[in-house]
């Protein structure tokens, strides 16, 4: 399943990339991508543990970037 | 400017009237040089600005390295301006938070608004839809919740929500947004309109056809957003390339501290030139500059009605040096028209209504084109006779028969009764058919070598003239071809599935209006012409022409979209043409030009020679800005404002350069 989110305060690009990389790393995730420009994440993961996943991206992205809010 | 970035302004104007307060004051009272005591107040007077401006790079600092983010920008600059606090450079550890700060907010607002303006561009995007209901109100929707079949009202200079057909009303469509195409279109009863273009002055009743996610708006929509993912290559080399930037600096700051202070033992000296070195070692500069660059490049593109996948792919269009053409739909109008009345001792008029009589009840293309003109010239001469009876003839033509109206309205009798009477007076037998006919009707003609489809006409057996059908050249392939050559296009080709000599007549004329048209271009406009061709033939063309490319030369391929769909996934770059709508065409296609205007292509080639350029530019600038003052910083020449300069300083000038990426020349856009 393929899902879009929006991204808050997401100010520093290779704060962007450090996230896709930390995300991509996450097991189940097929594939991800941030985009600083959009402002938006991408996340391609298994159906059947989605939340669960969320929950491991939102956790991966407040590690790598505090202030950055992901909307759900 | 954001709530969030005004706060941090106002914490720098506060740190910033401290400092220099406290500068001021050290420097005319005297206070340090003198009191003794004044030495340990010192670092702690400033630590009030110091923490004011960078109390939460502090705190992110920290926060990360608990984390184990070791090489976060904000770590580095703590470690840099503790440093600077060890080596009792205090007001230089101060400047150098302050001036980061200062950098960053302007950095984060340049990216705010040049992502704005992108945004701007590309504001397409419904915000409802209204749906009327079975009691006939109308509410207010959110175009999502639209479902397909419903039936909604746009009023005048609203945007069409969601794809539909018009049940009832009939305006002019401002499509620019869609196509970058100004002139406005009309719609009317029946046609199906886009989501995302604009309703005139007219209002429409329309039934949706399709689901707001399949519509053409948010198709577009997210494939723009889509294409910064596509990363591009410049891109992939900087992603890697900041990924051991930053810890191969920090390392060399660690050694620069370290291993010239054993020798030497001028630990403060070595220890300040350390820390320059982390100032620099954040490659935002890069990071930032070159999507951005890419993305204000797609941006420009789709401007102008050309939506262009993916980073890679506006890289790739930078670099095409052969183009393929198809013929018709791309290159010609698709579309059959006459375009020849040749009479003989007639005159125009009554050759186009002979043969409009004729061909009145043949569903042919040929005949319709005929017919089309002939009705078009009714108007001027007032349809006289009427025709009694036609007859098809295979392969050949028709035959038919027509009296002068006056007798047909006299004769108070049935068509059938009509026909009976075979030896009326006034009768006349009109043949209308290729050559073939002609022959077998003995009939002297005389032969007509343009190409294009020919109707030979022939009234009582008496040679009459011809009508030269055919399809026309798009003016603007002249352009396109002259545009491609000039923007550094080598060679273009004419891939067909057409005849030869249909194909090279269209390469002639395409080649004589481009000279006519463009007195100073010279050599020839197609180079290459390849007929007959079915769509694995093409395919075969294009890997036969992508092998003879050399060096990083592209191939690009441009076609309507509906059956080369194999030609456009396997050329470099495919490009799909008069795609409004056709889901199948920008799903084949790398690039997809909206309206069916070939000069784009041209100005997309532009556009993406000019990103790329800036994206090089960014790179080697930032790069070598960054260089520079690692070099001078390491013999001791750079002080940390010029480290500060060259991290975020840089980030700005990049960031600036990158918008140019955005603008599109206006002849462009006329092109």
């Amino acid at each position: 399943m393929k899902k879009k989110f929006k991204l808050q305060d997401l100010d520093c690009a290779n704060c962007a990339a450090k996230m896709e990389d930390a995300i991509k790393k996450i097991d189940g995730v097929n594939d991800a991508s941030v985009s600083f420009m959009a402002q938006k994440m991408t996340v391609d993961a298994d159906d059947a543990r989605f939340e669960e996943i969320m929950e491991e991206i939102v956790k991966v992205c407040k590690k790598v970037e505090p202030d950055c809010v992901i909307e759900r | 400017m954001s709530p969030k970035q005004k706060k941090i302004l106002y914490r720098i104007i506060a740190a910033g009237i401290i400092y220099a307060g406290l500068l001021i004051f050290s420097h005319t009272s005297g206070f340090y040089e003198e009191n003794i005591e004044g030495k340990i107040y010192e670092p702690l007077v400033f630590l009030v600005p110091f923490l004011l401006a960078g109390y939460d790079i502090v705190f992110k600092a920290v926060k990360n390295i608990c984390h184990g983010q070791v090489f976060d920008e904000n770590f580095l600059m703590l470690i840099a301006s503790i440093g600077a606090y060890g080596i009792k450079e205090y007001s230089e550890a101060v400047a150098v938070i302050l001036f980061y700060q200062v950098g960053e907010l302007f950095q984060s607002y340049a990216v705010g608004k040049s992502r704005k303006s992108i945004a701007d561009l590309m504001d397409i995007c419904p915000e409802y839809a209204n749906v009327e209901t079975e009691d006939g109100t109308v509410e207010k929707t959110d175009p999502e919740d639209v479902e397909t079949g419903s039936t909604i009202i746009i009023k005048p200079g609203e945007r069409v929500p969601i794809d539909c057909v018009i049940l009832s009303g009939e305006s002019y469509l401002d499509t620019s947004a869609l196509t970058g195409e100004a002139v406005p279109r009309r719609a009317a009863e029946g046609d199906e309109i886009y989501s995302g273009s604009i309703n005139g002055s007219g209002l429409l009743k329309c039934r949706t056809t399709k689901a707001y996610e399949d519509s053409t708006v948010s198709k577009i929509l997210e494939m723009v957003e889509n294409a910064s993912s596509r990363k591009s290559k410049h891109e992939n080399f900087i992603h890697r390339f900041a990924k051991y930037y930053t810890p191969a600096v920090t390392i060399a700051a660690v050694i620069l501290a370290v291993v010239p202070s054993l020798i030497t033992g001028e630990w403060a000296e070595w220890i300040k030139r350390a820390c320059t070195f982390l100032v620099i070692s954040c490659p935002c500069a890069l990071v930032i500059s070159v999507p951005m660059g890419f993305f204000s490049g797609i941006g420009a593109a789709s401007s102008i009605g050309v939506l262009v996948k993916g980073s890679n792919h506006l890289e790739a269009v930078a670099d095409v040096k052969t183009v393929c053409f198809d013929k018709t739909g791309t290159l010609t109008k698709g579309e059959f028209k006459v375009n020849g009345i040749y009479p003989e001792n007639i005159s125009d008029e009554d050759l186009l209504a002979l043969a409009g009589a004729a061909e009145k009840n043949s569903t042919h293309p040929v005949a319709r084109a005929v017919c089309l003109a002939a009705e078009a010239n009714m108007s001027k001469s007032e349809d006289k006779y009427q025709v009694i009876d036609t007859r098809e003839i295979a392969g050949q033509g028709v035959v038919a028969l027509r009296i002068p109206l006056a007798d047909a309205q006299a004769k108070t009798g049935t068509e059938a009764d009509i026909l009976k009477n075979d030896a009326r007076e006034g009768q006349e037998e009109i043949l209308a058919g290729n050559e073939k006919l002609m022959q077998a009707y003995d009939i002297s003609y005389k032969k007509v070598k343009d190409p294009g489809t020919v109707v030979y006409i022939a009234k009582n057996r008496r040679f009459m003239g011809s009508i030269l059908i055919s399809d026309s050249i798009k003016p603007e392939s002249v352009d396109a071809l002259v545009g491609l050559k000039a923007a550094g296009v080598e060679k273009c080709v004419l891939l067909t599935g057409d005849r030869k000599d249909q194909a090279e007549a269209v390469c002639d004329k395409i080649h004589e209006n481009a000279v006519s048209k463009h007195p100073s271009f010279s050599g020839r406009a197609i180079d290459e012409v390849a007929a007959e061709l079915y769509p694995q033939d093409k395919v075969l063309a294009v890997e036969r022409l992508m092998g003879e490319l050399t060096g990083r030369g592209k191939l690009a391929f441009a076609g309507d979209g509906i059956n080369d769909s194999p030609v456009l996934t396997r050329a470099d770059i495919g490009i799909a043409m008069g795609s409004l709508g056709s889901d199948a065409a920008i799903e084949a296609a790398d690039v997809v030009i909206m309206d069916d205007n070939p000069a784009k292509i041209a100005a997309v080639m532009k556009i993406a020679g000019k990103t790329v350029r800036i994206v090089k530019e960014n790179i080697v600038f930032a790069l070598g800005i960054k260089l520079l003052v690692l070099i001078l910083g390491a013999v001791g020449l750079a002080s940390m404002w010029a480290a500060v300069f060259a991290d975020v300083g840089v980030a700005v000038l990049a960031i600036l350069n990158s918008m140019r990426a955005l603008k599109v020349e206006k002849r462009i856009e006329n092109a």
